[in-house]
């Protein structure tokens, strides 16, 4: 039944849709176009498939977490390696897909935003590996929180630009990026990070994200043979919860997604915009949305960077409100004890933003039996976050 | 259907033509540099010589503004400037001045406010029409709807990239009179106007009998002028709000004398 989502013009019932000034429409009717032309074309998918094995590594592996499992004594819990991928996340599977079809539509100039950095890091990656000038839209902020994702951009070929305007964060970056598009669109491909923005980029991100899904039905299906219980994931933009999520949307399976609660819901300084929003339009397309009753965003707050933004992909309010999906939350002290328990007990350093899944175990367990399963999705590696965690640590490098 | 009301906004458009004369649209952000001189500013350019005034209602994240529009709508946002405000502000105006006002907002805050709530706090305000320049005809049915209820206009923009079919049906959906985007770009003034303007005004000129205003990247009397010879309308956005934010105390003063000059440009 979700295969028919969005409509043709782009809407989950309600939800997503094309907000975008006029000067951009023409612009997405040909992505639409080269899209659906390229999404049943069997060179591309090939060509999509040779670069997910032989540059992304994929399929990444599904690990049964045995001494975490051990730890909580209840379900079995697997988790999907996104972190694995080329460049320590799932956002990889996303940049390939879409810089090869920027290069079939003749586009030698992407764009794109960049939060904590990992879209941008693959997005510069993309870029360098098909040779194509890449500048990527970076708040002021983060570009100081994440120096070391700037060096990384450069160094792989890519300019950075700070952004200055508004909250100088993700948000300002992706308006800052639209501009950009607004004007250099004819030449310029814009590389959107997650299932937000216009249609199609939701339809479409979720698409080369799908992969996430597709591998772990299989990889459960041999290690199980069934399907799991429950799928946790972390949601920000919603990308890697959308990836495994999707192939399993109307099946047994219960779909859950984590929202940062940042200092906790009711502190007003969270990123939950599925557990605490409203209704509303941000970059180009309608979904639940952090705003005050005039409908000005308001800044979100997470100790994740990536998923430090106010709005969230429309494929989720529409799994929201049919209740397809659930979707909680958890406090960035929450996250911190689950990157900390993830270390010691598997010996793997999540990401911060997939410490938000990896937490929501904790809450959940109990209602678990030995006979359950669970898979995590692992979205990306914590490599990047040991300096933000240490300064929340109190320790000094 | 209701009567439809005679808008303001068509009285004067059919005044011009009558006089052969081009539309002066000034625009103005509600709000900036503080709530009551926005207000004066409102009635200043009005008595300027101004056939309609774009009335920027401040937005967290305004997509199609260049920096100049962004910076005054951060400074309105730090006044305390809301819709709510917009609307008194032009009930306000409406005291003194009779000219078409058309609120240029992004949809969200129509959105969240109601759209038929919105419409009609327009329409009993004194409000003629509305631009949203992140609401293209895909998905601007909902609010059209409500709009014409109310009476307010739903003025819609057409760009060089877009297709001659969407042109037409953008023509068609818009009330008042149609924007045309100079450029490929946000706002803001440039030195120079872009070099196929005539090309896309005229293309524009022959899918639509609806009054076209040009806007985006004009500032100097020159320029107004040379639009004035294409258009039915040239509106001065980024050059106004900029000459606004340096003259500081002087600033009514200054908008006057630059809205003269522009008036007294377009009308030799």
């Amino acid at each position: 039944m979700q295969r028919l989502l969005p409509d043709e013009r782009g809407h989950f019932d309600e939800f997503g849709g094309q907000f975008v000034p006029e000067t951009l429409m023409t612009a997405l009717e040909e992505l639409v176009e080269a899209y659906e032309k390229y999404r049943d074309d069997p060179t591309f998918q090939d060509e999509l498939a040779f670069y997910q094995r032989e540059y992304i590594s994929r399929p990444t592996r599904l690990y049964f977490a045995k001494k975490l499992t051990e730890h909580y004594g209840r379900a079995k819990i697997y988790l999907k390696r996104e972190d694995l991928c080329h460049t320590g996340s799932h956002k990889l599977n996303n940049t390939i897909g879409q810089a090869l079809l920027a290069r079939r539509m003749g586009k030698k100039r992407i764009i794109a935003e960049t939060g904590a950095g990992q879209h941008g890091v693959a997005s510069a990656t993309a870029a360098a590996l098909f040779g194509l000038e890449c500048q990527v839209y970076m708040g002021e902020e983060d570009t100081q929180r994440q120096s070391l994702n700037v060096f990384r951009m450069n160094l792989l070929g890519s300019d950075v630009i700070p952004v200055t305007s508004g909250t100088k964060t993700l948000k300002d970056a992706m308006n800052e990026a639209i501009r950009d598009w607004v004007t250099n669109v004819e030449t310029t491909y814009y590389l959107l990070g997650s299932v937000g923005g216009p249609h199609p980029y939701p339809m479409m991100v979720r698409d080369f994200q799908t992969v996430i899904g597709r591998e772990t039905k299989e990889q459960i299906e041999r290690a199980e043979g069934r399907a799991p219980d429950f799928i946790i994931a972390c949601v920000g933009g919603g990308s890697n919860a959308m990836g495994i999520f999707y192939p399993f949307i109307g099946t047994e399976t219960k779909l859950i997604g984590v929202e940062p609660a940042g200092h906790g819901l009711e502190s007003g300084q969270h990123g939950a915009p599925l557990s605490r929003g409203a209704k509303g339009i941000l970059h180009g397309s309608l979904s639940y949305l952090l705003q005050d009753e005039y409908g000005q965003v308001l800044p979100a707050h997470s100790i994740s960077a990536g998923l430090d933004y106010p709005g969230v992909g429309p494929e989720h309010s529409y799994l929201k409100d049919n209740a397809l999906a659930e979707y909680v939350s958890v406090t960035d002290d929450e996250a911190l004890e689950a990157f900390k328990l993830l270390s010691q007990t598997e010996g793997i350093l999540p990401a911060l933003e997939s410490s938000h899944a990896v937490a929501y175990i904790d809450k959940m367990i109990a209602s678990t039996t030995k006979d359950d399963i669970i898979v995590v999705n692992l979205s990306g590696r914590g490599d990047k976050d040991v300096q933000v965690v240490a300064a929340a640590l109190g320790v000094n490098l | 259907m209701a009567i439809t009301q005679i808008n303001r906004i068509d009285a004067v458009f059919d005044k011009l033509e009558k006089e052969n004369r081009t539309a002066l649209m000034p625009y103005l952000m509600a709000g900036y540099p503080d709530v009551e001189t926005s207000l004066e500013l409102l009635v200043a350019v009005a008595k300027a010589g101004a056939d309609l005034i774009e009335f920027g209602v401040p937005y967290s994240d305004p997509l199609a503004d260049g920096p100049t529009i962004q910076a005054a709508g951060e400074v309105a946002l730090a006044n305390n400037v809301n819709t709510g405000t917009v609307f008194e502000l032009v009930r306000r105006a409406r005291e003194s001045v009779d000219t078409p006002v058309v609120v240029m907002t992004y949809y969200n805050t129509i959105y969240r406010y109601g759209l038929e709530r919105f419409a009609q706090k327009a329409a009993e305000s004194g409000v003629d029409g509305v631009i949203a320049p992140d609401l293209p005809p895909e998905e601007a049915g909902p609010w059209a709807e409500a709009a014409s209820k109310f009476g307010i206009a739903t003025v819609m923009l057409v760009a060089p990239t877009s297709t001659d079919k969407r042109i037409e049906r953008i023509s068609e959906l818009s009330n008042g009179f149609v924007y045309c985007v100079s450029l490929t770009g946000v706002t803001g003034a440039r030195a120079n106007l872009p070099s196929n303007l005539t090309d896309f005004i005229y293309r524009v000129r022959a899918l639509t009998d609806k009054p076209l205003a040009v806007g985006f990247g004009i500032s100097e009397p020159e320029q107004a002028k040379e639009v004035s010879g294409i258009a039915d309308g040239v509106i001065i956005g980024s050059a106004l709000v900029g000459l606004i934010g340096k003259a500081g105390g002087g600033c009514v003063e200054a908008a006057r004398a630059y809205m003269s000059r522009i008036r007294e440009a377009i009308d030799t």
